[in-house]
């Protein structure tokens, strides 16, 4: 389904991510993870085109997605919830989710999306007047989900969306992720925490320095010495 | 003495209206593309002219010229933002600045070149008109210009609140790179959004037709009043600018009558210096951001 060939990434001069061959399958669960730095939100900014790549290839089913607007990517079916959530925060909850259904084909089922959207979030039907900037870190990062499930996505993407939350919340945030992985929707998650990534994902890859330097199932990932000592703090 | 108050109140309001069209602008392009438009006033000079050889040449009554200018200002306020400023976001604040000033530098002399520095007035029907109520003038034109910018400044409203395009807008404004995550076009919103503030603005010059002189520097008068609106409501805040906008013509309108009839602007400065250290970020939050 996406396959990252390759892809070099670099914000000035320097490189950010160099040489990054990952792919996700449909309806697959996969993990990326790494400390601070690593290069994990890059490689999702290149995907989605907010940052240029200057080498490699990205396919998504059969499309060149390297060259492409950041818009059009979204208009083929990936969804970005990037990091530190960034809601529109003088739109209201509903507004948001809106907006979150803004191309076409989203927008012609968009009230059929958003009572799915609210039951999975209830709190987010509890405020759907109330603009997001008021709304505390976690519900925000609902909030942030549901606006890229609003897309219908083939592929959500999501960036640390345990960031800054307290464990509770965190577990709450995992296992809606949970819920709509189940629902057959592929996953791309990026997370420093790896022990409850990895509890999520089907496979993982870890980069380190812009580069990945270990892949394999959550399971092996698990069991590696390396990722125990370096992640898990075994 | 307080019959001269409440006339001084009404003038303000009247004329505030045109402010507030102009405001509204200048806040909505600042907001959306993060430019800061120097030629606002003279898309306000290009709608005066406009209505005025409609009105002289095809006896069109300037209120009527709004179906002309409203549209022909918004087509040159997209190619204005497609082919110039576009070319100029990303690259620092400087080359902004330049381009809107010259813009408005060469907007003047082209007009002064092409209309001359003549005042040119028009008269309808109703240009002497006035109505009273309880000892209260309110001169007929003004009373239409006001009522209309009101009525566009509600449209717009409308538009941002209700529409995908107005919600898109607002996104764009608040976040730019996630408006794109979200499938929104940049160079269409933004396209959309200088286009109406420039409608806006050439609709303020069609309705000051119908009691204000038009010359090529007739722009000057109303950016400046913008500008300050547009930092008293608090950058990017639409309402914000529309409410600072009428704010304004009526501070002017007070010191006119109160302080000395060229000292309108001296209270519309002491009014700003004032809000400014006692509000820093204007009299409202960000609504638009
Ligand atoms: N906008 C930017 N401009 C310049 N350099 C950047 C920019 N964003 C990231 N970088 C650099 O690119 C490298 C990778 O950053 P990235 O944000 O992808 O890391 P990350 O793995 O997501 O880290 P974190 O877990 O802290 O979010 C870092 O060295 C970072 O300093
Ligand atoms: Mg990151």
């Amino acid at each position: 389904m996406l396959k990252l060939s390759s892809v070099t990434a670099s914000y000035g001069a320097v490189p950010a991510v160099s040489e990054v061959s990952i792919d996700v399958g449909e309806g697959e669960a996969v993990g990326l993870l790494g400390a601070n730095g690593a290069g994990k939100s890059t490689v999702l900014r290149a995907i989605s085109g907010l940052v240029k790549v200057t080498g490699g290839s990205i396919d998504f089913f059969g499309t060149e997605l390297t060259r492409l607007p950041a818009h059009r990517v979204t208009a083929l079916g990936i969804a970005h919830v990037p990091e530190g959530r960034q809601v529109f925060p003088e739109l209201t909850v509903k507004e948001n989710l809106e907006i979150g259904a803004y191309i076409p084909s989203a927008r012609a089922d968009r009230a059929r999306t958003l009572e799915l959207v609210f039951s999975i979030f209830p709190v987010l039907a509890e405020r759907r007047d109330q603009l997001a900037g008021t709304m505390s870190g976690g519900e925000q990062q609902m909030l942030a989900v549901g606006r890229g499930l609003m897309l219908k996505p083939r592929l959500l993407m999501l960036d640390e969306p345990s960031l800054g939350l307290a464990p509770v919340m965190a577990d709450a945030t995992f296992e809606k992720v949970q819920e709509i992985h189940a629902m057959g929707t592929a996953i791309l998650l990026v997370e420093q925490n790896v022990s409850r990534a990895l509890s999520l994902v089907d496979r993982a890859y870890v980069v380190e320095s812009g580069r990945v330097i270990l892949q394999g199932s959550s399971a092996e990932l698990a069991n590696n010495r390396q990722v125990q000592t370096a992640y898990l703090g075994l | 003495m307080l019959i001269t108050l409440a006339q001084a109140v009404v003038n303000g309001l009247l004329i505030g209206g045109i402010y507030a069209l102009v405001s509204i602008g200048v806040t909505l392009i600042f907001g959306v593309v993060k430019v800061v438009n120097f030629a606002q006033g003279e898309f306000v000079m290009l709608g005066m002219y406009v209505s005025f050889f409609l009105a002289t040449r095809l006896g069109m009554d300037p209120i009527v010229s709004l179906v002309v200018s409203v549209p022909v200002l918004f087509v040159l306020g997209m190619l204005l933002q497609h082919y110039l400023i576009r070319r100029v976001l990303g690259l620092g604040d400087m080359p902004q600045i330049f381009l809107t000033f010259a813009l408005s530098l060469l907007m003047m002399n082209v007009a002064l070149m092409a209309f001359s520095a003549n005042y040119r007035t028009i008269q309808t029907a109703y240009s002497n008109l006035a109505l009273h109520f309880g000892g209260l003038y309110v001169p007929v034109p003004k009373l239409i210009a006001f009522a209309v910018a009101m009525g566009l400044s509600a449209l717009l409203w409308v538009f941002l609140k209700t529409t995908d395009l107005g919600k898109a807008m607002r996104a764009a404004a608040q976040n730019y790179d996630v408006a794109m995550l979200m499938g929104i076009n940049p160079d269409r919103v933004f396209a959309v959004a200088v286009g109406i503030a420039i409608a806006l603005a050439g609709a303020a010059g069609s309705l000051l037709m119908a009691f204000y002189p038009a010359y090529p520097m007739v722009g000057q008068v109303f950016v400046l009043m913008a500008f300050v609106a547009v930092v008293l409501g608090t950058l990017g805040n639409v309402t914000g600018a529309l409410i600072a906008g009428l704010m304004m013509g009526v501070a002017e309108s007070l010191g006119i009558q109160f302080v000395g009839a060229d000292s309108g602007m001296i209270v519309v400065f002491v009014m700003f210096l004032v809000t400014l250290m006692i509000r820093p970020n204007g009299l409202f939050g960000g609504w638009a951001r």
